[in-house]
Parts: C-alpha cells; structure tokens; sequence
C-alpha cells in the first residue's frame, strides 16, 4: 500500500507564501499529475514529498505514517536533468541503489552477491531499453536515454511513490511519445503511486488517473506576498484508468502495455 | 574570411607551436654570440658548448668532491620533497574539502578557517617553520605542504558544493547514508577535479621547493642552482632551469593522461 495524506499544508518562506491549504488524498496506485503555471508551487509541493523540504504547517502522512524530513529509499524521484550519475555507467547507475542498501560501508557488492544484483540490473534495464548501452556513461546517451536509465535507477529501489519532476519536459516530441509508453507500462507493472510534475497538459490527461491544478487565486501585485497557490482543479480522468487492469472503453490507450507496444 | 574563422591545418599548428621556442633559442644563440665577440671570457650569455660541457659535467660525471652525480642527486632530493609536500597536501585536501563541500556544519566550522589560512603568505612562514622543524627535510616538506593546501581545500569543497542538488537527493532516495554518498557520488566526481587543481598547484609548490632549498640545503636542485649563482655559473644555472621546467612540464602531462585514463568520463563530460 503506499497512500499518501495531505491535510491542510502551508508552505511559507519568510513572508512569502508559496502554498496555503493544501488537502488531498491521494489513494494507493493513483497516477496523479499536478499542472498549473510556472511559479504557483507545484515543485515545491513535490520537493515536500520528497522530503527535501518541510511543511511549514499541516501534515504529509504516507501509508499513515508521517513523512521523515529527508529523502528516503520508499519514495524514488526522477528529476528533469542531473537525474543520474555522470561517473557511472549505464548498469553502474541502476546497480548502485542495491549497492548502498546492501553494504553498509563500502557501499559496493562483491561476489554472488553482486553477481544477483547485476542480473536484477540488466532486466529493468531490458524492460527501459538500454540493454545496448549498458557500458556506455551518461554523456554518450541522449536526453531520452538518460531519462529511461534514470527511471530503471529509481525503480531498483521498488519505491512506494516514484515522484516525477517535468521528466520529460527537454525531450521532443517522438521520443516524448515512446517515453510516455514506457512509463503507463511501468505504472502498471510495478506496485507504486506516481506523482508527476509537468507543463504538458496533453502529457498530464495522456498518463494520469487525476489531474491536479495549482493556482493562485488571488494573484494582484499587492496580494503575491499574502496569498500562496492552492489546489483550484481536481479533475479525475474519464473512463477511469487503474493500475494493472486494462480500460473497458479504450483498453489500448489506457490498459497496461503490452510488450513490444 | 574573418580572422576568427581561420582554422590552421595540423602542420601549421606543429609549426605555430614550434615557433616560438625557436625565436627564443635563436635570440639566445645570437646574443650570445654577440657578447662573446666582444668578451671570449663573458659569463652572462655562455655559448651553447659551455652548456654541453656543463651539462656532462653536472649529468654524467662523478663529482670529485661527493663522489656523486649531481643533476640526479639533486632531481632525487628535489622530487622527494615535492612530492612528499604535494601527498600531504592532496590527503588533506581530500578529506577537509569533502567535509566542508558536503556538511553544512563543517561547513560553518571549517570554511572561514581556511579562507583567513589561505590568505597567509607562506613564504612569511618558513622562518617559523625554520626555528620550529630545525633546517632539516620535514621544514621545507611543510612549507609545500602549507603553500598549496588551502587553495587546494577551497577548490575540492568549490567543487563539491557545486554538485547538482538533484544528485545528492537521488543517492539519498537510492538508500545511500552521508558515508555512501561521500564515498560512491562525491569522492569519484571530485578526484579528477583534484588532479586538475594538483596540476595548477605544481607551479607553485616548485616555487616553495626552490625557496627552501636555496635558504638552507645539502642538496636539490634550487640548492644547487644558488650556489653556483656565486661563481656566475650561467652554463649550469640555465640547463638546471631547464630540467626543472621539463619535469613540471612532464608531471603536467602525466597528471592529465592519469586523470583521462582513470576517469574517461570525465572527459566525455567536458566535451558535452
């Protein structure tokens, strides 16, 4: 299970308010995409999941449990840049969470044990499509490249959340549509909720279950300061899409992929 | 087509580059020259056979006195020091500019500290360090070892600081503790950063080496290189110059294959 419960959160810096009164649920396995313009908080608001930053008021709970204040192993993040590491190489990069998580101090795996962990590697890395690049190093892939491995690294962790940021906001719009693809197969296929940020309201009704607006109501030059974004739109997506099963109305846009799709 | 557009062809470039050593070369040969006309006992510009004579003398031949030659003795005393200076300094500099780049408390703790150390001259130290340390080895190792670890702390924590944010969070989701991270995504990124400053860095410790060996020494080529400077001994003064600036020149290069060897993305990375 990995529900998420927000429950009147304000996010202030100073005496600026960013964000002011946010309540949602967020239900186990919900693909929710968070839009609104540049600047009304919708980072932030990921970045508080995440646990980079802290509420300045309210409660973030998942499963229950309130968040930790840093970021964690059960919720995994895929950035728009810098997402992966430029000193590892492909299999380094996915390998490298089984490699902290198992040795404690040298942070490396030897033997069968590291033997296991690079079979597990390769197959997310099959199921990305970067079987081909496996020793290649970030900066000999290209934006799309570097995006599917960023997603194979978060996902060897079986995150409870994976938390995107505009993730495929650099890349065009072809590689865009076969990423798309890739990630409804992945939500599917694995046991996690997935929290996007994104610009691309085509992307937001493409992918999500609900789409979520931030905005700023009150948005006067005098009012910036005082008055922070807050959720204006909770749009659930029609016919419903669900985790793992395929759609009634449109099974082949919204059910799981099928391989080779 | 504009200047700025004008690409030379890899030839030219050879001959561009050769050119101005030949310049100089040819400006020495012709002073020189011009000087022994006048002087045949001129000691300030010595012709190219006093150098060969001097050269054999200093490179190939036993010193009557010692019993050894002196180019080697002096590269070996030299090149121990330096580089017994420069691995105290890296060792330092890796572990104090790691935890100034990465903790914040360190951070507050460190970072003043150093920059108010680095802005002593250590020149002004090596009296102190004279007195404190006696005349021997372990006083001019500290003066390199001071001159350039400062700069180095602040570069490796520069460069540490400027990491992305986004991968320190990224390690942080992938289950990795201070310790991880420091190990496995800041120490790999950082090491072909340090050998760069190393590279910047071999200027300077020379110039320390030199300082304190020409103060008080036995032996080392900046020893050497004063002490002849009573007799005016041009013909050894230069070819000593010389070697010094080869070896700088030669660590230089090394130091950069290493860095190209040992962390090939590095290079990628500088390319994209």
């Amino acid at each position: 299970m990995s529900a998420i419960t927000i429950d009147k959160v304000w996010k202030e810096y100073g005496d600026q308010i960013v964000l002011e009164d946010i309540s949602i649920e967020i239900e186990d396995r919900a693909f929710v995409a968070l839009v609104g313009p540049s600047g009304c908080g919708k980072t932030t608001f990921l970045r508080m999941l995440l646990g980079q930053e802290q509420a300045t008021r309210g409660t973030i709970l998942l499963d229950g449990t309130p968040l930790p204040p840093e970021p964690g192993p059960d919720r995994g993040v895929v950035f728009q840049r810098y997402s992966v590491f430029p000193h590892l190489t492909v299999l380094g990069n996915v390998l490298i969470g089984k490699e902290m998580t198992a040795a404690r101090y040298s942070g490396r795996l030897f033997g069968a044990a590291r033997k296991a962990a690079i079979e597990e590697a390769k197959a997310l890395i099959a199921e990305v499509g970067l079987s081909h690049a496996l020793d290649k190093y970030p900066a000999q892939l290209s934006g799309g490249m570097q995006q599917r491995l960023a997603l194979a690294q978060a996902l060897i962790m079986k995150p409870k959340v994976l938390l995107l940021d505009e993730p495929f906001g650099a890349l065009d719009p072809g590689i865009r549509a076969e990423i798309h693809t890739l990630m409804k197969r992945l939500w599917h296929e694995n046991p996690m909720t997935v929290v996007m940020v994104t610009h691309d309201m085509r992307e937001a009704f493409t992918l999500a279950t609900r789409v979520v607006a931030f905005e700023r109501l009150r948005d006067r030059p005098e009012e910036k300061l005082r008055y922070g974004a807050t959720i204006s739109r909770d749009i659930p997506i029609w016919p419903p899409r669900r985790a793992g099963e395929p759609s009634l109305i449109r099974p082949d846009r919204d059910g799981p992929v099928q391989k080779g799709q | 087509m504009r200047w700025i557009n004008v690409r030379p062809s890899s030839g030219m470039r050879l001959t561009l580059a050769v050119a101005p050593f030949l310049i100089v070369l040819a400006a020495y040969v012709a002073g020189s020259a011009a000087r022994l006309a006048d002087n045949a006992n001129d000691k300030l510009l010595p012709g190219l056979s006093s150098f060969v004579d001097a050269i054999n003398r200093m490179a190939f031949v036993p010193d009557g006195r010692s019993g050894q030659i002196l180019l080697w003795a002096d590269t070996a005393a030299s090149l121990t020091r330096l580089f017994s200076g420069i691995g105290i300094a890296v060792a330092i500099a890796l572990v104090i500019g790691m935890l100034i780049g990465m903790l914040p408390t360190m951070r507050a703790l460190l970072a003043p500290f150093v920059a108010a150390v680095s802005m002593v001259p250590p020149l002004a130290l090596l009296p102190i360090l004279f007195i404190v340390m006696g005349l021997g080895e372990a006083s001019k190792i500290a003066l390199i070892a001071i001159g350039v670890t400062p700069i180095m702390i602040r570069d490796l924590a520069l460069k540490a600081i400027e990491l992305p944010r986004e991968q320190i969070i990224k390690a942080e989701t992938l289950g990795g503790s201070s310790w991880q991270i420091a190990l496995r995504v800041v120490l790999p990124q950082i090491l072909p950063r340090l050998i760069d400053t190393l590279r910047l860095q071999i200027g300077p410790a020379w110039l320390f080496l030199i300082a304190a060996e020409a103060i008080s020494s036995e032996a080392g080529l900046g020893y050497r290189i004063f002490l002849v400077r009573r007799y005016l001994a041009m013909d050894v003064i230069f070819p000593y110059v010389l070697w010094i600036t080869l070896l700088a020149v030669g660590t230089d290069y090394i130091l950069n294959r290493l860095r190209i060897g040992i962390f090939p993305w590095s290079e990628l990375e500088k390319n994209t």
